[in-house]
């Protein structure tokens, strides 16, 4: 078994790793693409809806060989280890703009008239008012996407990254002791979700601090 | 480099091809998840505390473990105890049990919409456990959840490219041997993404006239 472990767990690092990375750049993605969907000039809203749309009608696995194809057909290599990270956050981030939207949309219409009133500047109006408002109603959703970001990254095995699931398939070809390896593999993913959900939690108990949720 | 379309257009039948196996999964796959979704929530709502638990247990596992990895699990396992599926089987009932979790959350959620009043109305009816779920309380239960139920087949056909890693020749699998023979990634990937944006959309859109449909209903 511990023969097992050992490359296992190196895997898991770079999943880890992968996901972290991805998950940052998806919460900036989605922030942005988010807010420029609800934006009233064109110029911002429909690049946003196109990327929004493009990314959440096709699929994550189509998504990360055509970067990891095609884009060296314009000239543009990326490493296998950028590709795989881009592509799970731009994949992510189309959701997560959904999500920003929703919470966004759901602060009441007084908040924005009182920030009006006030004389606050739509960028005033966004980070102190808005946004605090909103973010509390984006972590369950948002905790939900960092699980389903942590599954996606076992298609970066497909193009050769080693992570978990290529560390597997590696260690399967060596040993052929399938039911193990996948099995130990399964529980793995499943840990770091438990994290995750854990982790989402404790941040919704901060976020919500000093917020009234009425019924 | 830019897109050649005659070669596109030269690709188009052996992508189509493809496409049919794509669909074929996720029909499968969805009838799959159907059936033992409900079968997952009926249980997870079970009396029996021994029925219930471990059902619970393990909707949560498949819901949070990578649907690639289970792919490969039953692929590889499935032959060492005896059981020999075809790739397409094998990634059939793959997607099957994954969305199967999906799905019982949301059977779960439309069996408890039903009103109170309905279960006692049936329990004072006399009626025995299974007259009751089959003709009382499924029958209000489905027809709420239908709008989820079709997102979650969009979402399978989005995964479908995922029985490409056990060699099934589905899409996507079909596009990277095209890809691979003549050395242009560009048009079979461009294809295969612009056919799962079209279908993909269009389906949302049925699940929208559904959803409004519904509303009305109610």
């Amino acid at each position: 078994m511990n023969e097992l472990m050992t490359p296992l767990l190196r895997g898991l690092a770079v999943t880890v790793e992968l996901t972290v990375a991805a998950a940052a750049l998806a919460i900036v993605i989605a922030l942005a693409a988010g807010l420029a969907r609800m934006s009233g000039r064109r110029v911002l809203s429909w690049p946003a809806a196109t990327y929004i749309e493009v990314f959440r009608g096709t699929s994550a696995l189509v998504q990360l060989f055509w970067f990891y194809f095609v884009l060296p057909f314009f000239g543009i290599e990326v490493s296998a280890f950028t590709a795989g990270t881009l592509v799970l956050a731009l994949n992510t981030g189309a959701y997560g703009a959904e999500v920003v939207r929703g919470a966004v949309l759901a602060v009441p219409r007084g908040q924005l008239d009182a920030s009006a009133a006030l004389n606050l500047s739509r960028v005033q109006t966004l980070w102190h008012v808005v946004l605090p408002q909103a973010i509390p109603a984006m972590l369950p959703p948002a905790g939900n996407l960092a699980i389903e970001l942590m599954k996606n990254s076992a298609l970066v095995s497909l193009i050769t990254i080693t992570e978990l699931t290529f560390a597997a398939q590696l260690l399967r070809a060596e040993t052929l002791r399938s039911a193990e390896i996948f099995g130990v593999v399964l529980v793995l993913y499943f840990a770091v979700a438990l994290v995750i959900t854990g982790g989402v939690r404790l941040l919704e108990r901060r976020a919500s601090r000093g917020l009234e949720r009425g019924a | 480099m830019i897109f050649d379309w005659r070669y596109a257009w030269e690709i188009m039948p052996r992508l189509a091809e493809g496409l049919v196996v794509t669909l074929q999964a996720t029909v499968l796959g969805m009838a799959d998840a159907l059936t033992l979704g409900l079968a997952l929530a009926l249980a997870r709502r079970s009396r029996h505390r021994l029925l219930a638990w471990p059902t619970g247990v393990l909707v949560e596992f498949v819901r949070s473990t990578p649907l690639l990895v289970q792919i490969y699990f039953l692929f590889y396992v499935l032959p060492e105890v005896g059981l020999r599926l075809s790739p397409l089987a094998t990634g059939v009932l793959a997607l099957g049990v994954h969305y199967a979790a999906y799905c019982s959350e949301v059977y779960r959620a439309g069996l408890e919409s039903v009103p109170k009043g309905q279960w006692d109305a049936a329990v004072a009816l006399n009626l025995g456990r299974w007259r009751m779920m089959k003709d009382i309380i499924v029958p209000q239960a489905i027809p709420p959840i239908v709008p989820a139920l079709g997102n979650y087949l969009i979402a399978m056909f989005k995964d479908t490219p995922l029985l490409s890693a056990i060699t099934v020749l589905e899409v996507l699998q079909a596009a990277k041997l095209v890809g691979a023979e003549s050395f242009r990634y560009i048009e079979p990937l461009t294809l295969v993404g612009a056919a799962f944006l079209l279908l993909s959309l269009l389906s949302a859109a049925a699940v929208r006239r559904v959803e409004a449909r519904l509303r009305l209903e109610v």
